[in-house]
Order: C-alpha cells, then structure tokens, then sequence
C-alpha cells in the first residue's frame, strides 16, 4: 500500500496533479524581439511591445514555437497542427498589457504520457492533459522601498511552456519522480535548462484528498510558484494532512490558491488573489491560428535525441545493468554521457558501479554536479582499463581513485609515479611465497590438517611483503600449488 | 494660381513638380488656415515647427534630385491615435495625458517617408469610439457645414477632427481610422472622400488600438484620386503586424480609368429599412442612376443577416476593447491618479481617465466575455459575423461593388442623440457590416440634404480589390460633381 | 436582459474602473437597454456555424529567433508616471 494518512474515521489517499512551468530556451521571447538573458539590468531586456506601449503588437518566435513541439513529442504527446492564443485577463502590476497571452481549449499540445522511475526500480504512468505555450510575467520586488514595489519587466514575455498533468499522481515521492522526469526529459531535448533554483521551472500542485478506495475526485487546493522539489514533496505533506485534518472536524476544503513558505514547509491561503477572479479567456485578435504541417512535426521528430526512457531499455538490453542502475544513471543527462564515456570498450556493469557507488558518494559529499567531478570521465574508464588488465587490482584502484580526487590527474600516470603497479613478474612472487612458507611451519602444518581457511594468512604475508602489489590471482594459485605438492 | 488652400494632393502635386510653390509655402498657407480655423478644434496638438521642417525637408529632395514620395510636401492631419515620435499622442484621451511615444506608427511613417507634411493631431472619439467626435476628452469637434445652417453641428466620428480639417481647408487631407464607420461616417457628413481599405491592408503597429480584428487605417481626402494616392502611400505589407497582409500593393490611382461599364453594382434590399429617411432613399435612387448612366448593371442583391450586424459588433468590438484598453493602468505612462493600493491606484486611475462612452464599452465588453455569459454573447456574436461574412461572400459571386447609403442621416447638432446610446449606435447601421467583413468601403460626396448638408455614398468592393472600389467611387464621384464647400459662399 | 447595481460594480471591479455609486445605478440602466438591444441576435439559429475571431484567412506568421529588439531602458521608462533606478514603480503589493 501506497502513501495513506490515517484519519479519525478512515484512512485517505492524495490526489495530485502538477502545472509545471517550464521556460523555453530561445534567444529572444515569444513575441517580442527582445533579449531572454537571465540577470540583466531592470527594464532592459524590455521591447516597447514588452511594456505594452499603445498600438504594439505580437509577432511570434518560430523557436518557441518547435521548442514546443519538439517537448511534446518527448511526452509522447497529441501535437496539434492548429492551435490558438487566447488572452488572459488580469491586472497586475508585472502585467503590463493587462492580459497574458496564453492558449486556453486549443493548446499546441494534448494528451501525452510520462513514464516515473520509482526508487524501487518499479515504473508508473502518469498522464499529460496538455503542453501550451504563453508569456511569463515581470518581476515586482517589495522589499526596495517602504511605500512602492518596483517593477522589471526583463522576463515579461518570455514564452513558457506549461505542461498540465493528469490528477494521477498519489504520493509526494511520485511527485518528486515526475518533477525529476520532466526535468530530465526537456534537459535532454534542450528545450528548458530546468533549473527549479533559478526559477526556469516552477509548479503548481493540486492537491485533494478522499478515503482510500473511493474514486471521487473532492474539491482541490492549489499552491502556486513552488521551486524545487523537496518543497513540492513538503507542500504537498502539509496540503493533504491540512485537508485530513479539515474532513475529520466535518468542514469542507474550499477551493482556493495557495501559497508555500519555504521557511516553514507550510501552506497558507492567498486570500488577495481570491478576489472575484475571472479571466475572460477569448482569441487574441492580434494573432491568427497558429498552424504549422505534419511535415514540421516529422522534421522536428527526426531531430530528437535518445531519451531518458529510451536510453534506460538499451543500458538494460545491451549493457546488462540493472533497472535501478539503468534509471539512476539515465536521469540527468550529464550523468548518462559521462558514464558512456566511462564505459566505452569496456565492462559496462564494471562502469555502473564505480559512478553510482564511488564517484557518486564523492560528489555528494562535495555537494557538487558531475560536470564538475575531479575525476574526469575519460580518467576514470581509464582506471578500470587499469584493472581490467591486470596492472593494479580493485583495492589498489581505489586508492588510486581517491588520489584522483584529490589531484585530478591521470591514473596512469599515479600508478606509475606513486609504483603502485601491480607484480605480476612469477619469480618475484614465488620467492614471496616461499618465503611465507617457510617462516609459517605451523600454518603449514594446520593447512595440511585441512584448514583451507588459513590459506588467508598466506595471502596476507604476501601482500604485505609485496605492499599489496602482487596479483592476488597468482598469489592463490601459486599457494596452493605448493602447499598441495 | 488658386489658393493653395484649395488645392488637393493631385493639383498640389502638379504645382510642386513644376515649381509654381514649394512645399514650405503649401506648409506655411495650410499653418495659417489651421491657426484661423481653430474654432472647430479639428486639432488636439498642432505641430507647425513639425510641418516646416518636413516640408523643407521635401523641397531640399526636391532640389537635390533626390527621390520624391507620392505624397511629396503635401500637408496632412494626422489622427491621433497614431503614435507620432516626439509628439502627443492622446487617443483623445484623458488617460494618456502627457503621452510622447519614442515611436512612429507604421501608416505614419509610411506616409512620412512618401514625403507628407505632418501639420498637427486631429481630435477624434475617446479612444475612437463614437460616431459624432462629442466623447473626445479635448472637446468636441465642429462641422464646418455647420456655419452654412448658422448651427453647431457633429462632423460624424470617430475620425471627426480629420474630416473636419479636410472640409474646413485645415489639412489638404487627413488620416481616419474606420472599426465599424469611423472614416466612412465622418466623410459623409462633412462632404469628402473617405476610404476604409480591406482589413490587413494597412499595418496596425503604432496605432492606438480599440478593437484589433476590426481596425484599419485609411485615408480622408478631398477626392477619390487623391484617396487612391494617399492609400499607396499609407498601405503595405509590415512584419510587425501579425494581422498584415502579405500582398503587394497595386497602383491604385492607376486603376482608376473612368470606364465602368459591365461593372455589376448590387443594391442589398435589406439597407432599404424601415422607417428610412427619404431624402437618404432618393440619394441612393440617384446613386444607382448615374452608375446605370455609366454603364454599370445594376442587381438587388440580398444580404440577409444585415440586422444582427450592429449588436454583433457590439459585442465583438467592445470585447475586445476592454482588453486592449487594460494596459491603461497608471503605471508605465499617462495618467496615474494615487491610491492606497496598486487595486486603488488601478481604479482611481481608469476611473477618472476614462470618459463616459469608453467606461460603457469597456463594461459591455468584459461583461460578455464574463463567465457565464461567454457564449451566449461572445462566441454568439462571433458566430453571426460568420454568417455576415457569408452574405458578402455569397453576393460577391455576382456583383463586382455594392452601393448604399454611407449614413442613415446628414450631420445632426452638437447634443442631439446623446442621451440613448444605442441611438447612436444606429448612425454605423450601413457601415458596420463591412467592417464585420473586412472588406473595403469608401464613401463618396454625393449631394446636398434639403437643408444643405452633404450626404455620401458608400460603395463597397472584394477583399483586397480597392482598385476597382477606387474606379467605382471615381465615377460616382463624376457622375455627382459634388463641388460643394462648407462655410456659406458656396 | 437586464443589469443590477451590484452586477455592474462587479464588472466594475473585473475592469478596475471605479464607478461613483450614485452613477451605478444609471449606468445599469444604459448597460440594460444595450444587452437588451444586443439579444436579438438569439433569434437566430447558429448551430453548427464556426464562430469568426478573424476576417483573415492567412495563417500567423512567425519570425526567427533573433534579438532585434531591448536595451531601450530610456525609451521604456520616458513616459512613466513614477520609477527609480530602472524600475516602474508601483505603490506598494502586499502578498
């Protein structure tokens, strides 16, 4: 059984469903021809289209417009060769024309699907109601002046793709597994940068709750702008127990827009923005359909890299790796391509194991992304060549690994410098060997009582006359040869 | 030589390519008229230092052999609702008081590099909504005919201030805006030409906008070759205007010839109406004479759905009105009147800058697009200008223009029909169908009302076929030989 | 169809207009004898008929993804009623 909270009267299930706003990379916006650059100084990445200046008209960015198809296709999604813009009506200070251009019931993308990969190696489906594309909104800040907020309308009309999703989602860790798969998704098919932190994607969680077995879809609260993952998991904690909470005292959840508090991974009512709210969707007049051929849809779909689902069947299929590792090196982009580099012509599970267990555990210590790992990828497939034949064995190469981290230099050349090489030189051992034989007369004599585990202190004389170079392979080998004569 | 005040772009253009005047002294003679004729507040901003220099500007190309405009030195009104670089812009609006935009509309810069003379802003409607130039917040506008009948009278609008500068000699000719009657109304009321050109033909970019898929520039002239020419000038395919037609332009005056014969004209049996005016009914007779005289075919013609088209666009127009007037917020320019909150400041701000008749449309229209209401009265509307539409295609197959009244009456007084809006409303009845349609319409000088006013006619063409519309309208204009002037003498 | 005073001051409101109250009630009134006026149009039948938004009957046209435009902070700002340091100002929004 899933994510179920116990109540006075019955145990609840969640129900969640996500708007993801996900900014799409281009070089100017949606419809002005102004810079999308993140950062710049106040209102000055702003056309006179931006500021709605009267008489100033949209034209559209063809860009956005395949980055949009291009991501619908990666939700395995219904494109729409016709779509329409629809304004959205509001007053805001970060709204300068008083409307947002958005698409209403006739988005550029429709129904589509996005396969979570659950930490316990299972799949779900979860499905996508719909891609469209519209402005984002400027920038007030309210901590500048005791009496004004200021306005930068630098990211005004930057187009956004929000991506709606099915109400299918039933846990915060499968919302955590969508947000992650999303971002996986657009930052393999270069479509969002996906950085939650810099608010390039936000979302929208909609939460409701009902007893566990029922289908009944209760009335729903939604918490807007949340911006990383852990918050949405922690939103979506305190929404559900909040609404708990609500049924077991006999109220009613009223649906409303909510806001999250970082500081305190609670919710609370935005009550402001409750206010009479109707958003008098109809067609921009300034713009016609949008229409686009089957043709473009083919074009763009020719273009698209593996991914992430596609590159986890072929690391299982060809590589052997399990589902888990197949999932955990496929989601980040990154990740999948430096670990392609590790295990190019060599043993590929051998390569699974050392990112996920050795070079991640360094990263997470340092707190740092793998395009900035010390160890290099073409280091570390190098390393594992080292051990594959035969010039150090596996204790070795972890401290050769840990060297790495610390210098970033090649292990070739630490093996060389630090002669940490291997002796695999057959004299060389077998005096080792007869050495231990010799100074163990008791062992010896335990040995040949049948005590095969006391080969192990054999092994350990050797190693220690050898520091540990010596193949452990002939080491054995060797042992038993002569004990066994 | 005439008074250069009497000249039109044609004559004038004649004069200037031989030399008889420059183009500052056309500047100079047309600076003074609009200065002696500032009783009838055709103007919100006068723009004489503007005028000078573009007109010296003209005569320097002139000297130099440069390349000469189509509407090289000739001084003009320019509504205002085109943004102007540098100058007032106000929408004829409290609310964009102290406006200067940083830009130049695409039809006035489009006019500007074919060499025209900016003489100053022309007053219109608020925002261009009215059909009598009485909800200008810098006042109303005077007809100058009203001089001849010793009575204040409406020069139509919205474009009010441009016709009356046209028929006053305050402007040789004017730029209009036309939604559903703006250009085609005033022109008839105070006696000159005004064309409407199909929807797409002019760029929108710069223009003040009030409802987006209705709004085209067009020009107000003295005659139709001149509106021929200063549509050349005006018109043109503008990437920056999504709704822009990427059609080459035609040389309209060269489509003007004179022969019109085996030219069909339809006559739409529904624009006879109820209770019509019989001095507008005898003027139409004689229209569908002097094109019968010209060798046209005459044909009745039906276009069934013509009654909704009023209350259609008084859904479709005021809807999107009332979201193209949102960013008229307080907070980027114009007016801002304080409040306690942004809501406060938003309120006090639209509340005081926007006058009575924009308040009621802005009203209207968020009201019909409300939930709820939606598509009992917008997606209605919009689906009776489908069948609108429909008419005019239909008929099309048969008929090469149409001819009706351009307006149900001549120019009435200042404060008549001001106390019931839909009153109002009924003075588009014969142009608001083809602005629903997007189709091209241009009103001719016809004649004289009993009490001496003048009554136009409108002809409407195809979609883009403003060559033959122009050819039509040049023989009706022939035909009529309207050669009266407002002011008394005659 | 016919307009309340409170209907009006929510129109009002969604259009962030203030209305005086004594001119609510005339102005329901004017609303009122337009929509009245405007509901001729349910006489007819439009089943199945496509609602028009455009007259034309081309399709949007798009531009390239190149910056053409911006880094105009003066001409963005010149005709603001209030600003500071590149910013729009607005008088203070509490969340």
């Amino acid at each position: 059984m899933g994510y179920v909270i116990k109540g006075e009267t019955c145990d609840w299930e969640v129900v969640i469903g996500l708007e993801v706003h996900c900014q799409v990379i281009s070089k100017a916006k949606l419809f002005s021809g102004a810079a999308t650059d993140f950062g710049a100084e106040p209102n000055t990445q702003v056309s006179l289209v931006d500021a709605a200046m009267p008489g100033m008209l949209p034209v559209i960015n063809e860009e956005c417009v395949r980055q949009a198809i291009k991501t619908g296709l990666g939700l395995k999604a219904q494109i729409n060769t016709k779509s329409v813009f629809a304004r959205k009506n509001y007053f805001y200070a970060d709204l300068p024309q008083g409307y947002q251009i958005s698409q209403a019931d006739q988005p550029i993308v429709g129904a589509g699907t996005i396969i979570l990969d659950m930490p316990d190696g299972t799949s779900r489906s979860v499905g996508i109601e719909r891609l469209h594309l519209e402005q984002d909104a400027g920038k007030s800040l309210h901590d500048q002046d005791p009496k004004r907020s200021f306005i930068d309308l630098n990211r005004t009309g930057v187009a956004l793709m929000e991506i709606v999703s099915d109400p299918d989602m039933r846990s915060p860790e499968e919302v955590g597994a969508y947000l992650r798969k999303l971002r996986s998704i657009v930052r393999y098919l270069g479509t969002c940068d996906g950085n939650m932190d810099q608010g390039s994607m936000r979302c929208d969680v909609n939460v409701s709750v009902r007893p566990v077995g029922s289908d009944e879809l209760r009335t729903r609260a939604e918490t807007k702008n949340v911006n990383s993952v852990r918050f949405a998991m922690q939103a979506i904690e305190y929404e559900a127990t909040r609404q708990v909470e609500i049924y077991d005292n006999g109220g009613e959840v009223v649906q409303e827009t909510r806001l999250f508090d970082a500081s305190t991974g609670t919710t609370r009512s935005m009550r402001s923005k409750e206010h009479a709210h109707d958003y008098r969707y109809f067609p921009d007049p300034d713009l016609l359909p949008l229409v686009f051929s089957d043709e473009l849809v083919e074009e763009i779909k020719a273009t698209l890299p593996e991914l992430p689902d596609e590159r986890k069947d072929r690391y299982i299929n060809d590589f052997g790796l399990s589902p888990y590792d197949a999932g955990v090196l496929v989601a980040e982009k990154d990740t999948a391509s430096y670990f392609e580099t590790v295990a190019e012509g060599r043993d590929a599970k051998m390569a699974a194991n050392w990112v996920i267990n050795n070079l991640f555990a360094v990263l997470s210590e340092k707190g740092i992304g793998i395009t900035e790992s010390p160890v290099s990828a073409d280091n570390l497939g190098k390393l594992l060549g080292l051990i594959t034949d035969d010039t150090i064995s596996t204790k070795i190469a972890k401290e050769v690994f840990e060297i790495m981290v610390e210098s970033g230099d090649d292990p070739e050349k630490i093996v060389e410098e630090k002669g940490l090489k291997q002796i695999t030189d057959t004299g060389a051992i077998e005096a080792a060997v007869d050495a231990a034989i010799e100074a163990g007369a008791k062992q010896v004599e335990q040995y040949k009582g049948g005590n095969e585990k006391i080969l192990g202190w054999f092994v350990g004389q050797v190693m220690k006359a050898t520091q540990g170079k010596a193949n452990p392979g002939q080491v054995n080998k060797l042992l038993k040869e002569k004990l066994d004569a | 030589m005439s008074k250069l005040t009497e000249l039109n772009i044609a004559s004038a253009r004649d004069g200037l390519n031989k030399g008889e005047f420059s183009a500052a002294e056309l500047a100079e003679a047309y600076i003074k008229a609009m200065e002696a004729g500032r009783e009838l507040n055709a103007y919100i901003t006068e723009t004489p230092e503007v005028a000078l220099e573009r007109a010296r500007q003209s005569d320097d190309r002139r000297a130099k052999g440069d390349h000469l405009g189509a509407m090289e030195g000739i001084p003009i009104a320019m509504k205002d609702l085109f943004c102007t670089e540098g100058v007032l812009t106000t929408a004829g609006s409290h609310i964009l008081d102290g406006f200067v935009p940083q830009y130049e509309s695409t039809v006035s810069a489009n006019l500007r590099s074919a060499g025209a003379v900016m003489l100053g802003k022309a007053n219109l409607d608020e925002f261009a909504m009215g059909s009598a130039n009485i909800t200008s917040y810098y006042g109303p506008v005077k007809n100058p005919w009203g001089a001849k009948v010793g009575k204040d009278l409406v020069p139509g609008g919205s474009s009010g201030g441009s016709a009356a500068a046209v028929s006053g000699g305050l402007a040789m000719a004017a730029t209009g805006t036309d939604t559903g009657g703006s250009i085609r109304q005033p022109a008839s009321f105070c006696g000159i030409v005004g064309m409407k050109p199909t929807y797409g033909r002019c760029s929108r970019w710069g223009t003040v906008a009030f409802a987006s898929s209705l709004d085209q520039a067009g020009p107000m002239t003295q005659t139709v070759q001149d509106a021929a020419i200063m549509l050349g000038a005006m018109a043109g395919h503008d990437p920056k205007d999504s709704t822009s037609a990427p059609i080459d332009l035609p040389d309209f005056e060269a489509a003007i010839t004179g022969d019109v014969s085996g030219l069909t004209i339809g006559i739409p049996k529904e624009y006879k109406m109820d209770g019509m005016d019989a001095e507008i009914q005898a003027m139409w007779d004689q229209g569908i004479e002097w094109l019968k005289a010209k060798g046209c075919n005459i044909k009745e013609i039906s276009l069934p759905h013509t009654k909704y088209a009023l209350p259609t666009y008084y859904i479709v127009a005021p809807a999107e009105a009332s979201a193209n007037l949102a960013r008229y917020d307080g907070v980027r320019y114009g007016l801002r009147v304080p409040g306690d909150s942004l809501d406060d400041m938003y309120m006090n701000t639209r509340g005081e800058g926007f006058g009575d008749e924009v308040k009621r449309r802005i009203l209207i229209g968020t009201y019909a697009l409300s939930s709820g209401y939606y598509d009992a009265y917008y997606i209605k509307a919009q689906k009776v200008r489908t069948l609108i539409s429909n008419d005019f295609k239909a008929a099309f197959e048969d008929v090469d223009a149409i001819l009706t009244p351009t307006a149900p009456s001549a120019a009435f007084g200042i404060g008549e029909n001001q106390d019931d809006p839909v009153a109002m409303y009924l003075n588009d009845v014969f142009t608001v169908p083809t602005s629903l349609a997007g189709l091209p319409g241009i009103s001719v000088p016809a004649g004289l009302s009993k009490s001496g006013l003048p009554l136009g006619l409108q002809l409407v063409g195809r979609a883009f076929d403003e060559g033959t519309l122009l050819n039509v309208a040049s023989a009706l204009e022939d035909a009529a030989a309207f050669n009266f002037k407002p002011g008394g003498e005659g | 169809m016919s307009l309340d005073k409170d209907t009006v001051n929510k129109i009002a409101y969604l259009a962030r207009m203030r209305v005086a109250d004594d001119k609510l009630e005339p102005l329901a009134g004017e609303l009122s004898s337009i929509l009245d006026w405007i509901e001729q149009l349910q006489e007819l039948d439009t089943d199945g008929v496509e609602p028009m938004a455009s007259v034309s009957d081309v399709t949007l046209p798009q531009r390239k993804d190149v910056v053409t435009d911006g880094n105009c902070q003066t001409a963005v700002l010149k005709n603001a009623p209030d600003s500071e340091d590149g910013f729009f100002t607005v008088p203070k929004v509490v969340e």
